[in-house]
């Protein structure tokens, strides 16, 4: 692993004090060319660690905040009529940054929600007929609050789907906290980051992400673990190819933090939560168990082979 | 869906039923088709499909929809279009009642078919559930072997093995309702196919036991064939029949067609119009003298359910147990009704009872008096013209020849006076009015004589290199026994028609248009068709049919099985019954078995053993590193040592690295780790 990854994590974890898995799960979805999805109550550190991310890596921030009353155009941009000119010019909108912050996703209408959805599948936006291109990388943290809450509108599997992984921050333990109130403001903290790494470092990354090797025995592992979400009666559908490929993607980049160049089944278990637990319904009884216990569940089911 | 099923279940019922129709009562016949037919038009009529919803809506299955709310009536009951269970019972009862009446009893083989075919019919209108489908298929299967009670013909097998296969196409369906037919059909096709091996090997080693818990009942033969009593007519008859009475198969040369005399039953008592055997207390061994021309065949006598056997003139010697009579018949204890296949030795020449008792020869000149003067007359007159009884044959034998007799399958019927009519009327007839009148005149003029009856010749097959036997060619001829000669054979038919014995039947008779069909002078492609299909009846006969213990034996003693026992063959059932199914089992689950660990993985395993014998068993989800860490915090001497032979193992099992080396050192370090 690199110096500068060290250093983001490093850095990362100074100020989000004791979510060390977090951090590093966010990165493995970065690496993966994933996007994210944070699930959480307000105010546990997701926006934060957007923040901490985009400064650390040195990369164009921009932050979408949901409402019920957003449109598309407030997402993508928008023409406006130009009266020197006398031409429509194209004001690009808050999409066009290497990484976006949308935070409550779920706050706003499904039409909004799927304009961004959108551009994080095709990695660019059609406006008014024209194609354009998203910067490059590009990554998406969402937050969503729990969906149980009032006021908002949960997305439906198929977009869950489109995030590679989806974690839970969770409140931090007693001695991080202690440091989290007895410390300076994280605001502050965040304001005098300095990037670790420039664009071009990160590509490269993510490019070697894709050669840690995968061995015959893990991918036998993997299919038994897809194997027994499709066979067992615990779920209402198993899980589709692609999110066996994610799940393969996501932990090759995991391996690759962890400083390896072959995926270890340890891997896949470490990332499995992330990957699947937005992507697997629980049947009945099932169903009102955490979505973490569900998940040891299947990962004590699968016998490593 | 099930409405297929419905079809499916009742095409397999009609097929298998369908061949019973024959011998059926016809009302039964006529019932169980009704029957059919109602079913059908319910299952066509019929949109709901009924078997379906029972599966899921009575709970027989996991309930796929949730439960109808409260209050409404549940759907299996109310709209069941099938008849209600006391009409069924009424048609039940009644036909039982019928069935007894018809046959007179409730018992025996043909009352049980008639039964079963009734209630497989009415089965049918009770097909609610799964398990009722199930039932009628296993029906369907037995209702099979009962039509081999009737006919186990080639066609029969084959029409039996396609009702087999829409039977397990339809079982197939009842499993799993949702394939296809295309992939049905293919599903049933390789379950008979995994089948055959199985069938190949009970076939052959299965232990034959002989006696009545395999012959089927007298009845299960048509019997038409010879018989003991012979009258004006009876042969002619018999000859219009293609019915195969035996096969024959000679080692070496066969001999000439004309000498080719299968002798049947002898008669002796004449009483004006039917020759019978007549009764004698007479036991004696017959002599034969002067034999010459051996000849060994093997016959494959069809069930003719009369005791007696067939063979050249004169027998010697029998693979199968049988008497020879004092007039030189071979009886058996037990009537063949059963396929049996002797190999016999017989001398064509031979001089046969030099010495016969005068009681004997008594009863060769007994004639009733009262009737047919006219040919008494003649014989006086060729008595006292004659020097001895040869020169009396002679004359007879002329007298046919040269009075304008002919020789015809169709003769004008007989007056009380049969022989009589015969000389000086009619002067038709076929075989038995000859062979009947010589020996009348020849007992008339003192000259001991009986009848014989058999068969004479026969169609050679070249293409299995054996010879037909049919009852198209039975025959009746004359013995007359001379001073010095013995009982000789005269066979009158021969001075009237000598094609007939050189040729065979067809080229005897003018108008053959009476005769059966293979008798006639078929074209040459129809008869080819016909003595393949034969030779290929044969074999069936041969091989499958008549495959009993002897051939069984002599078939695996063949194969190198050494002193066949029955044990013997059991313990060889068995494990070759094992052996196939094992070899399927392995095939079918062959992705279940685990592929043998590599050697490094070996090793792993070996040492997660030892340690789960510490008492730190790895989880089967464990990774190698989360073992170690988990190792390391309970036993902190073992963590480094472990911790690297881990994080070895984890390189070698899931790295890009196939380093002989590495995987050396990991051996090593594994097996020398202590715990």
């Amino acid at each position: 692993m690199s110096q500068s990854l060290r250093d983001v994590i490093q850095q990362a974890e100074k100020i989000i004090l004791g979510k060390p898995r977090q951090i590093r799960l966010a990165l493995t979805c970065l690496l993966a060319r994933g996007h994210l999805l944070i699930e959480d109550m307000p105010g546990v550190g997701k926006t934060t660690l957007a923040h901490v991310l985009s400064h650390t890596l040195g990369l164009q921030f921009q932050r979408i905040q949901f409402t019920s009353d957003l449109l598309p155009a407030d997402i993508l941009g928008v023409s406006v009529y130009q009266r020197d000119s006398g031409k429509f010019e194209f004001h690009p909108g808050p999409i066009f940054a290497q990484m976006i912050l949308a935070d409550e996703i779920n706050r706003a209408t499904p039409k909004a929600q799927s304009a961004l959805l959108e551009a994080m599948e095709e990695q660019q936006v059609t406006i008014e007929g024209k194609t354009r291109a998203l910067p490059s990388p590009f990554f998406v943290i969402a937050t969503q609050n729990p969906a149980h809450q009032v006021g908002t509108f949960p997305l439906p599997e198929s977009q869950l789907d489109r995030f590679l992984m989806r974690i839970q921050m969770g409140y931090p333990d007693a001695q991080a906290e202690r440091g989290l109130l007895s410390g300076v403001d994280r605001r502050e903290i965040v304001a005098q980051l300095s990037p670790q790494m420039e664009s071009s470092e990160l590509l490269a990354l993510q490019k070697r992400v894709r050669e840690v090797f995968v061995s015959p025995a893990l991918l036998d592992y993997v299919q038994a673990i897809l194997r027994q979400t499709r066979e067992s009666a615990r779920y209402t559908h198993g899980l589709s190819p692609r999110a066996g490929l994610a799940l393969l993607s996501a932990a090759r980049a995991w391996a690759l933090l962890d400083e390896r160049d072959a995926v270890l089944p340890e891997d896949v278990q470490a990332v499995l939560p992330g990957v699947v637990s937005h992507r697997l319904q629980a049947v009945g009884e099932y169903s009102k168990q955490n979505s973490d216990v569900l998940v040891r569940e299947l990962v004590e089911a699968v016998a490593i082979p | 869906m099930s409405k297929h099923l419905t079809y499916g279940l009742l095409l397999s019922i009609l097929m298998v039923i369908a061949p019973h129709a024959e011998h059926l009562p016809l009302w039964v016949s006529s019932l169980c088709l009704g029957l059919l037919l109602w079913r059908a038009y319910l299952a066509y009529s019929g949109g709901h499909d009924t078997l379906l919803a029972k599966r899921a809506d009575c709970g027989n299955g996991r309930p796929v929809s949730p439960p109808a709310p409260e209050g409404s009536a549940p759907p299996c009951r109310s709209d069941d279009p099938l008849p209600k269970r006391w009409l069924l019972m009424l048609i039940t009862f009644a036909g039982i009642g019928g069935i007894a009446v018809n046959f007179r009893t409730l018992f025996g083989r043909e009352v049980g078919v008639t039964l079963l075919m009734l209630l497989a019919a009415l089965k049918l209108m009770e097909l609610r559930k799964p398990r009722d489908a199930m039932a009628l298929i296993y029906l369907a299967c037995f209702i099979i072997i009962t039509n081999f009670f009737y006919s186990q013909s080639i066609p029969t097998a084959l029409y039996m093995l396609a009702a087999l296969m829409v039977i397990v196409t339809t079982w197939v369906h009842l499993q799993a309702q949702n394939i296809a037919l295309k992939p049905r059909l293919r599903i049933a096709a390789v379950l008979l196919l995994q089948a055959l091996p199985l069938t190949l090997i009970l076939f052959i080693l299965f232990p034959r036991v002989q006696g009545p818990l395999w012959g089927l009942p007298q009845d299960a033969y048509a019997s038409s064939g010879l018989d003991d009593k012979m009258s004006p007519g009876s042969l002619s008859r018999l000859s219009l029949s293609d019915a195969v009475a035996f096969r024959v198969s000679y080692n070496g040369k066969p001999p000439p067609r004309n000498q080719m005399y299968w002798r049947g039953p002898v008669l002796w008592e004449f009483d004006g119009r039917t020759w019978t055997p007549g009764r004698t207390a007479l036991t004696v061994a017959p002599q034969f003298t002067d034999l010459g021309q051996q000849t060994d065949y093997i016959v494959t006598l069809e069930p003719h359910n009369k005791t007696w056997l067939f063979a050249l003139e004169m027998p010697d010697k029998l693979s199968v147990q049988a008497t020879l009579t004092y007039d030189f018949q071979l009886m058996r204890k037990e009537p063949v009704n059963a396929r049996l296949r002797y190999a016999a030795r017989s001398n064509l020449g031979y001089r046969a009872n030099l010495q016969e008792a005068t009681r004997q020869l008594q009863r060769g000149l007994q004639i009733p008096g009262q009737f047919n003067p006219r040919a008494q007359q003649l014989a006086a007159e060729w008595r006292a013209n004659s020097a001895n009884d040869d020169a009396v044959v002679r004359t007879a034998l002329s007298y046919f020849n040269q009075q304008g007799f002919q020789y015809t399958l169709e003769p004008p019927l007989l007056g009380v006076h049969s022989v009589d009519d015969f000389l000086f009327g009619s002067k038709q007839g076929f075989c038995e009015y000859y062979a009947s009148s010589f020996v009348f005149l020849m007992r008339a003029a003192n000259v001991p004589a009986r009848v014989v009856t058999g068969y004479l010749g026969g169609e050679f097959n070249d293409v299995g290199n054996y010879y037909i036997v049919r009852q198209s060619d039975a025959h009746a001829w004359a013995e007359v026994w001379l001073k010095n000669q013995g009982w000789v054979r005269v066979d009158p038919t021969g001075a009237i028609a000598p094609a007939r014995l050189e040729s065979g039947l067809s080229a005897a008779i003018s108008n053959t248009s009476a005769l059966p069909f293979m008798a006639r002078n078929p074209p040459q492609w129809m008869r080819d068709l016909r003595l393949n299909w034969d030779a290929l009846a044969n074999q069936w006969n041969q091989w499958v049919l008549g495959y009993d213990t002897e051939r069984q034996f002599a078939f695996l003693t063949r194969l190198g099985m050494e002193s066949v026992t029955w044990q013997k063959l059991a313990l060889n059932m068995a494990s070759g019954l094992g052996v196939v199914i094992a070899l399927f089992a392995l095939f079918m689950l062959r992705h279940l078995i685990k592929r043998q660990p590599d050697k490094v993985q070996a090793a792993w395993l070996k040492l997660c053993r030892k340690l789960a014998k510490a008492g730190l068993p790895r989880a089967a989800h464990e990774g190698a590193l989360d073992y170690a860490a988990r190792i390391a915090a309970v036993r902190p001497e073992l963590a480094d040592a472990f911790h690297d032979l881990a994080t070895r193992y984890s390189a070698l099992r899931y790295g890009a690295d196939r380093d002989e080396q590495a995987r050396h050192e990991f051996l090593l370090r594994a097996g020398a780790l202590k715990i």
